[in-house]
This record gives structure tokens, C-alpha cells and sequence, in this order.
């Protein structure tokens, strides 16, 4: 490991003004990802700016009835809130099917949304990669491929995002607040991590210098249910092989279906992890569901029709009937009102 | 480069030098002699670096120990008192909770934060609906609240035995949070 200095910000504007002007540096949150790297040698700053001390860890309403939450918020201590369990349940789930409790005690919001991709060769500073070290080659490419992309890969890289968060960020539709030195912005989830085309050293649409400050999530309608599954290689402490978050509402009953037959989608709003270099907007499947029987067949031929588009590498071929079968589940469990997380006008209302 | 820092373990204020590079891992063995914690695959992937810092468990080895200046540390050696073991660690006397014991600090350091995540109303992944949580848990909570906890051995079987029978020893209502 290469010599840094270290320093701990006491202010989020004269950290960015620190970082931006010099690109040695980093900022270090819960740790778990950076000094995993900085001992692969996958990355080696001269200064290390520590921001966990910063006052962004708190979780508070917003006017509009979402929430915002600070980027130091422990990943333990966001799933474990009350307006996250009752309102957000797939926010919760997806946190709470990530790494282990030690991890999640350290690891901040910020952190896991900027975590970088655990394809194998990427840590491997031995073997070439197009992300560690551009134009150096991608090793997966006629390597080993079961954990890597199905959908939005390009010939620079095939890897994925390994977040379970951040997939159901996206099918929340939330927004990072990005502190640079112009100010405070907001990106949608949706936008900030890239597909990696031919610039795969970039993950995320951020500029060197620029500070995590919050998410945020949106209200959502009263009735909206949301679950988060995750399927992996062992039962728990595991990267997903394909995850699903799925944000629904329904036009009838509140979803319950009648004795006459199943509910009729409303907004569906559908994340898969797992199978792309960010959060992937199932936006065939859901355009499809809008407004149509929640009914087994119409799932997963909306799921199909997604999928249609997957290219499967030569290990991974299992993730395209896995992520059509998982997401199909998910959508039916949550249509039937088996599925978790239905908020209660009674949840929905604490302060 | 060097950098001054305290910490307290284990009860005592220690203030030394260290690396920046240190880790909190490093820092415990090699400076301060406490060989408790144990450095299994050093990437977070083990769980035999688990120490309590102000209390909540986390993997020491993934922890720079410049960051934890004024931290306040429990290691399993740490968790008795002058006279008695910590319940936890009868528990896994009693059970037969391991057998290399190389795991066995890391895991009783995480058991120990874990009841108390639990008392403290946090869900894990498979906890059902958005109710309370809180000891006793029944098995299928504790392995999955333990799974960041690797045991070589196998000694599973026994190490959720082990903590169950800990938290019936101390059973406690979950505090209003
Ligand atoms: C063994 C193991 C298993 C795991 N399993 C899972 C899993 O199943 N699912 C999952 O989702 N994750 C998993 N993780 C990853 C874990 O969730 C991440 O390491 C963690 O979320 C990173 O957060 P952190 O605060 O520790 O980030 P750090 O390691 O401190 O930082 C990560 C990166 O983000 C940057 N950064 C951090 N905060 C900010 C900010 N506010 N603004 C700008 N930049 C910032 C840092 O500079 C660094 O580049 C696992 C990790 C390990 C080691
Ligand atoms: S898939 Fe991406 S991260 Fe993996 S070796 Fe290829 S370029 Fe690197
Ligand atoms: S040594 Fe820290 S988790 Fe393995
Ligand atoms: S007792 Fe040997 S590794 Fe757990």
C-alpha cells in the first residue's frame, strides 16, 4: 500500500474544495470498499479525507412526505428505521440482504451507492482490465462470466454493479444530492450510475471532488407495495447472482384482488440487480404492466419481453429464466398481498 | 506517514503512533499486543476481526485505525469481568461452540452485538413484517444474523446453540427506540 496523508473534514464545502483541486485524493467513509482496495492495490491516493464525522447522518421528512436520507447514515441504521420499514419495506429488504451486520454497522449510504464491481478480474491487479487500467483489455472477455452481465454490457466490459441499495433506489425513483464546488445538485438514481460503453472506468456520472451529501426518496401513493428478493450462491453473506425491487400501486381495491380475479397494476416500477453495469429499469416490463391484469401470464410475458434483449455470456445463460422467474414472483406476491411491505394508512401516517 | 492517536480498549486509554496505513486489526495485534482479534482473509469476507467499537460490532480489518482516533474498543478478551466470564463466552464453553477456536473471538464479539442489535429493534433479512424485534430469536434469525461469521470447523451447530443459550441466560425486552 502506497504512503497517505490522512485528514478528517470538518466542513462537506472545504472537503470538496480539497478533493476537487487535487486528484490524489479520496474521500474514506465506513471503509469497506476503499481499504479493501487500497490493499489490492486497485487504488492509491496520496490523501485520504475522512468524511464520517461530517453532520450529514441524519434521516428527515420532507415537506413533501419523502424522506432524505444523510450520506452517513449506517446502512444497519437505515434499514432499521421505522419510516424506511414501514414505508420503503424494499429499501430495507435490499440493505438488509447485503453483506453481513458487521459490514452494514460501517457502511454509509454514500459508500454503497459509489461501491465499486466485484468482478474478479477487476480486483486482480495482475490481469488486464479496461476499468482498473483503461484501454489495458477486458480478462472476462472469454474468462469467467457467471457473475457478469446479461444486459447493457459493451466489448470493454461486461461487469456488474453489485449494490443491492442502490436497485432499489432506483425503483424508488430517488435522487443523490451531489455536492461539487458549483454548488448542490440532484440526479436521479436512475442516471447516476453508467453503462459502460467504451468509458468503463467511469461507474457513476460524477466528477473527481464531488460529495455525496443525501438521498432522497420520493412520497409514494397511499396503497404503493414494494418487496426486494434476492437470489445468490449461498443463503446469506453473498453478492447477488440476480435481484429484483419492485415498487407497485393498483388501480382497483388497493391490490388485494377480488374472488372476480387478480388487481389491475397501476405504476409499476421495477428494478433488476445483478445483470448490468448499474440498476436496470425493467421499462419494457413495466410499460407493459401499466394498467393490465395482474394476472401470472401477463407478468411474465411483460418479463419476456424485457429479457428479449439480454445477451447471455458463456457462464450466465441461467441469469435471463432466473431474473424473468424471480421478478415474476415478486410482481405476483405483491399483487396477491402475500408478498411483505404493505404500508397501513395507520404506518403510513407516523411522524 | 504517521499519525498520533487513542484509543481505548478493552478499559484502557492507550496513545501510540501509527501508520496511516494501519488498519484497526494491525494496530490491536501488532502494537498493542492484543491478539484477541484474529486476521482470517483481511477483505471482510471472515468475520474473525470482529471487535465492538463504542459498542456495535464491525470488521476490524476493514477499519483504519487513524479514523477511530478516541474510539472506544471491545475485544472478546475485554468482554469479562475481573471474576466471571461474560455469559457469551460460558455459553460457548458450555455448547462446545468451536473447535480450532480460531473463529471463536470474532464470533462472540459479533454474538454480543448482534443481541443487542436485535434488543435494539433492528430487522435482519428475515424478519417478517415491520414489527418489533428483540430477544429470544428463534435459529433461523441468529444463523442469519451471524452469516457474516465463517467457522472453518463447521462448528455452527453448536455456536447457535451457544447463543441461545446466552440469550436465554440474559433475557431482555426490546427498548423503545
Ligand atoms: C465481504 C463483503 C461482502 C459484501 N456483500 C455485499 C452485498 O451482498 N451487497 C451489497 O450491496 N454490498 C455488499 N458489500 C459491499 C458494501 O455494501 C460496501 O462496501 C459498502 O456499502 C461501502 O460503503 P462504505 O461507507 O464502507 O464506503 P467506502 O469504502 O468508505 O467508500 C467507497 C467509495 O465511495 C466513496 N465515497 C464514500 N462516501 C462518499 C460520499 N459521501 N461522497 C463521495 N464519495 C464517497 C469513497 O471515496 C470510495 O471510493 C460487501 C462488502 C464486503 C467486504
Ligand atoms: S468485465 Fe469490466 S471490470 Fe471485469 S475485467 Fe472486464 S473491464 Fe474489468
Ligand atoms: S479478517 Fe476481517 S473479515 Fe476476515
Ligand atoms: S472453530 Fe475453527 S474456525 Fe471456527
Amino acid at each position: 500500500m502506497k504512503p497517505f496523508e490522512f485528514q478528517r473534514a470538518t466542513d462537506p464545502s472545504e472537503a470538496v474544495a480539497t478533493a476537487t483541486a487535487d486528484p490524489g485524493t479520496r474521500y474514506l467513509a465506513g471503509g469497506t470498499n476503499l481499504v479493501d482496495h487500497l490493499k489490492l492495490g486497485i487504488t492509491a491516493p496520496e490523501r485520504l479525507i475522512d468524511i464520517t464525522r461530517l453532520p450529514l447522518d441524519g434521516i428527515e421528512e420532507l415537506p413533501d412526505g419523502g424522506l432524505r436520507l444523510g450520506a452517513m447514515v449506517r446502512n444497519s441504521d437505515l434499514a432499521a428505521h421505522p419510516q424506511v420499514r414501514s414505508r420503503y419495506p424494499v429499501l430495507s429488504q435490499a440493505l438488509l440482504s447485503g453483506a453481513s451486520g458487521q459490514l452494514r454497522n460501517a457502511a454509509t449510504t454514500g459508500g454503497n451507492l459509489l461501491q465499486r464491481t466485484r468482478c474478479v478480474y477487476f480486483q486482480d491487479v495482475t490481469t488486464p482490465c479496461n476499468k482498473r487500467e483503461p484501454g489495458s483489455g477486458c480478462s472476462a472477455l472469454g474468462g469467467y462470466t457467471r457473475y457478469h452481465a446479461i444486459l447493457g454490457a459493451s466489448e470493454h466490459c461486461l461487469a456488474v454493479n453489485p449494490s443491492d441499495m442502490s436497485v432499489a433506489l432506483a425503483a424508488l425513483d430517488a435522487h443523490v444530492t451531489v455536492l461539487g464546488t458549483d454548488g448542490e445538485r440532484s440526479i436521479p438514481v436512475t442516471e447516476f450510475h453508467r453503462l459502460p460503453g467504451d468509458e468503463p472506468n467511469r461507474d457513476t456520472v460524477l466528477e473527481h471532488g464531488d460529495l455525496i451529501t443525501a438521498v432522497e426518496l420520493p412520497a409514494l401513493p397511499a396503497g404503493t407495495r414494494s418487496a426486494y428478493r434476492k437470489v445468490r450462491d449461498r443463503a446469506s453473506y453473498a453478492f447477488a447472482l440476480v435481484s429484483v425491487a419492485a415498487v407497485v400501486d393498483f388501480e382497483d381495491d388497493g391490490g388485494a384482488g377480488t374472488s372476480a380475479g387478480p388487481p389491475t397494476f397501476g405504476t409499476v416500477r421495477l428494478a433488476l440487480g445483478g445483470v448490468a453495469h448499474k440498476p436496470w429499469r425493467a421499462t419494457v416490463a413495466e410499460e407493459a404492466l401499466r394498467g393490465a391484469p395482474a394476472t401470472e401470464e401477463n407478468i411474465r410475458q411483460a418479463l419476456e419481453a424485457e429479457l428479449a434483449q439480454a445477451v447471455p455470456l458463456h457462464d450466465n445463460a441461467f441469469k435471463i429464466p432466473m431474473a424473468r422467474n424471480t421478478a415474476t414472483a415478486v410482481l405476483r406476491e405483491l399483487a396477491t398481498g402475500s408478498g411483505t411491505g404493505t404500508p397501513t394508512p395507520e404506518n403510513r401516517e407516523q411522524p | 506517514m504517521d499519525a498520533e492517536i487513542t484509543l481505548h480498549v478493552d478499559g484502557r486509554e492507550r496513545t501510540f503512533t501509527v501508520d496511516t496505513r494501519t488498519t484497526l486489526l494491525d494496530a490491536l495485534r501488532d502494537r498493542l499486543g492484543n491478539t484477541s482479534p484474529k486476521k482470517g482473509c483481511d477483505h471482510g469476507q471472515c468475520g474473525a476481526c470482529t471487535v465492538l467499537v463504542e459498542g456495535r460490532r464491525i470488521n476490524s480489518c476493514l477499519a483504519l485505525a487513524v479514523a477511530h482516533d478516541g474510539a472506544t474498543l471491545t475485544t472478546a478478551a475485554g468482554l469479562a469481568d475481573e471474576t466471571d466470564l461474560h455469559p457469551m463466552q460460558r455459553a460457548f464453553l458450555d455448547q462446545d461452540g468451536f473447535q480450532c477456536g480460531y473463529c471463536t473471538p470474532g464470533q462472540i464479539c459479533s454474538a454480543v452485538g448482534m443481541l443487542q442489535e436485535a434488543n435494539a429493534g433492528h430487522p435482519s433479512a428475515v424478519s417478517t413484517g415491520d414489527g418489533p424485534t428483540g430477544t429470544p430469536l428463534n435459529d433461523e434469525e441468529i444463523r442469519e444474523r451471524m452469516s457474516g461469521n465463517l467457522c472453518r470447523c463447521g462448528a455452527y451447530v453448536n455456536i447457535v446453540a451457544a447463543i441461545n443459550q446466552a440469550q436465554q441466560a440474559a433475557p431482555q425486552v426490546r427498548q423503545e427506540s
